[in-house]
């Protein structure tokens, strides 16, 4: 039987958050934490993975204690398991650190079940990096197929999987060989809306909490802030480039001023006009 | 580490089928400006096969140095190998800096080195600097979706990496027969040892319309209510012969298909003419267009930000402006009235 691991982040909701404009920092009570998008995704497929070849799925998120909220928001789109290390000495971490902690402790994920396959959402939208999943694969040794927007199939007894890798101007398809990692596009899945028993499910849900001191062979150096090698030397606010000539006017003399400078970029509507 | 040993700064060269990506020569631009100002040399780095022929395009546009991995198992890219190459080349000649554009490749290969290495790697960097002395890569992207800009700092390890978005920076004018040190490397790797293998490239060119080659682009944000208000968009693109764009709320939203999405999730444009509509102006998105022609703002909200990345300007509501320009642009360029 597969074991499906999708690792998973806790956000705060980076579209309605509000900025400080004097200090440059988040008001972190202004935004509602919500599970990561691109995560609801990666555990969408591995539940579909699973409905589909059979199996198990776990999610395993780092994180401060108010993420088991994220964790229940996974057991509701079907994921079994949840698991979460929580410690401060994780926190400031920067993406290598971030995949540091996480492999260790799926590490000891695969030590109660062995891990066929880890499926991480494309990015979170508070570091928008996508750094974290590919970054797992190589502390693993497994291949890392990034941009994933569809399997294919997968088969655990001849260890292969083929996925489309999305590309700028298309997709390839590829076969790689399991255990491996994906991180996953938006286009994948629909995440559909939880289903009753899941959604008890759950609220009662309690999931495995593991500190630093229960993950095994762990170098704290390699941890938190210390463990990061880049650091955020200076925020600042949206650059205010010199503001642009509003037009005056009634709306009728503001579309003639504008439609006059647009039609002056002659070189653009030539053309056009010309083939009339 | 003694950072002494470290000198130079690298890019990597993207190529699909035998051409370079834009982005790599936009890069060898950037690179050339950080390389000068520490007075180091500029590489780029080239795997594949039958690829050592790009070198001269890599001179022509700024490289001092190129080196060059052409063997038959880097026909395709894959993480492994290419990875391996990269590694290979970083250890034994230590660059200080290595940039890759922040494309599916390069974001892929440029995870993969970082962790290997190990050291620090920004993403999606829209702005580069250096400290002239200290060789710090200043780079500095936007960060919390959009809402702050952010200098990130890599000072422990070397060498420093960041992936840059594809037309952020400017490439250089080709200097047409400028010559440079061409250094052949080899990795011994089998395709027995691959775990990974492309079966197929599905190349959909065009199916998609792409909107950051577009001359002009019409995006429209959640400041026009609904699907329908986006019609307005789209009758403006329209009339216009412009590509749509949007901002991520209304992709997210479903009014549109992500690839018309603008800004840092999206794609970054540089039209000759963008009108932003009912677009408050994130950052976020503010650095998908900053670099466009002419940047024509129509919102209501008169202290919308977007007011202050754009050329021109209309406090107004959308409703009764873009519908008075779909009738005046089209009496305009097609000499025809129509009732909108």
């Amino acid at each position: 039987m597969l074991h499906i691991v999708a690792c998973i982040k806790q956000v705060p909701d980076t579209k309605v958050i509000k900025m400080n404009p004097k200090t440059n920092t988040m008001d972190r009570a202004s935004a509602p934490a919500i599970l990561n998008p691109y995560d609801a995704h990666a555990v969408e497929e591995a539940v579909r993975l699973k409905n589909k070849y059979g199996g198990t799925v776990s999610v395993v998120t780092m994180g401060p204690p108010p993420a088991v909220k994220a964790i229940r928001k996974c057991i509701e789109i079907g994921a079994d398991e949840g698991y979460m290390i929580s410690d401060r000495a994780f926190a400031g971490a920067d993406t290598l650190a971030t995949s540091y902690a996480l492999t260790k402790a799926i590490n000891k994920i695969s030590e109660i079940k062995p891990v066929d396959l880890i499926i991480c959402g494309k990015m979170t939208i508070d570091g928008d990096t996508g750094q974290v999943g590919p970054g797992i694969a190589r502390r693993l040794d497994i291949p890392p197929l990034t941009s994933v927007n569809k399997v294919v199939e997968m088969q655990k007894e001849d260890s292969y999987l083929v996925v489309h890798r999305k590309l700028e101007d298309g997709y390839e398809i590829v076969q790689t060989t399991l255990p491996c990692l994906l991180s996953v596009e938006k286009e994948i899945n629909e995440v559909p809306y939880s289903s009753f028993p899941n959604m008890l499910k759950a609220a009662r849900y309690q999931p495995v909490i593991w500190s630093v001191n229960d993950l095994e062979d762990i170098d704290r150096k390699q941890l938190g802030l210390k463990g990061s090698p880049t650091i955020v030397a200076k925020v600042w606010g949206p650059p205010k480039p010199e503001g642009g000539k509003i037009l005056e006017g009634n709306p009728d003399e503001q579309v003639q001023q504008l439609l006059s400078v647009v039609l002056d970029k002659k070189e653009l509507f030539a053309e056009m006009r010309g083939s009339k | 580490m003694s950072f002494e040993d470290y000198s130079g700064v690298w890019v990597f060269i993207e190529e699909n089928e035998g051409k370079i990506a834009p982005v790599s020569l936009e890069l060898l631009g950037a690179g050339r400006t950080l390389a000068d100002k520490r007075g180091v040399e500029l590489a780029g780095i080239i795997i594949g096969e039958n690829v050592t022929g790009l070198s001269d395009t890599v001179f022509e546009y700024g490289a001092d140095k190129v080196y060059v991995y052409d063997q038959p198992i880097f026909q395709l890219y894959r993480t492994e190998s290419f990875m391996k190459a990269l590694l290979h080349c970083s250890e034994k000649y230590k660059p200080e800096i290595i940039l890759y554009g922040a494309t599916s490749t390069g974001k892929d290969l440029a995870s993969a080195v970082a962790t290997d290495l190990p050291t620090g790697l920004t993403a999606d960097t829209t702005e580069l600097d250096v400290e002239e002395d200290t060789g710090l890569l200043l780079a500095s992207r936007p960060a919390f979706g959009g809402n702050i800009m952010a200098t990130i700092l890599c000072k422990k390890y070397r060498p420093q990496m960041a992936t840059v978005r594809p037309k952020v920076m400017k490439a250089l004018q080709p200097e047409k027969g400028r010559a440079g040190q061409l250094i052949a490397e080899q990795i011994d790797i089998k395709e027995d040892d691959m775990r990974t293998k492309v079966l197929k490239i599905v190349r959909e060119t065009t199916k998609k319309i792409r909107i950051d080659e577009a001359d002009i682009v019409v995006a429209g944000g959640k400041g026009l209510g609904s699907e329908q208000g986006f019609e307005l968009v789209h009758q403006l693109a329209k009339t216009l012969g412009a590509v749509v764009g949007a901002s991520r709320d209304v992709v997210e939203a479903g009014w549109i298909e992500h690839h018309h999405q603008v800004g840092q999730t999206g794609v970054t444009v540089t039209p000759k003419i963008y009108f932003a509509i009912g677009i408050s102006g994130a950052i976020q998105h503010i650095v998908g267009m900053k670099n466009s022609g002419m940047i024509i703002a129509i919102n209501k909200d008169p202290d919308a930000a977007i007011f202050n990345s754009c050329h021109y300007g209309i406090v107004g509501d959308a409703f009764e402006i873009v519908p008075l320009l779909v009738k005046e642009f089209h009496k305009a360029l097609h000499g025809e009235e129509v009732e909108v």
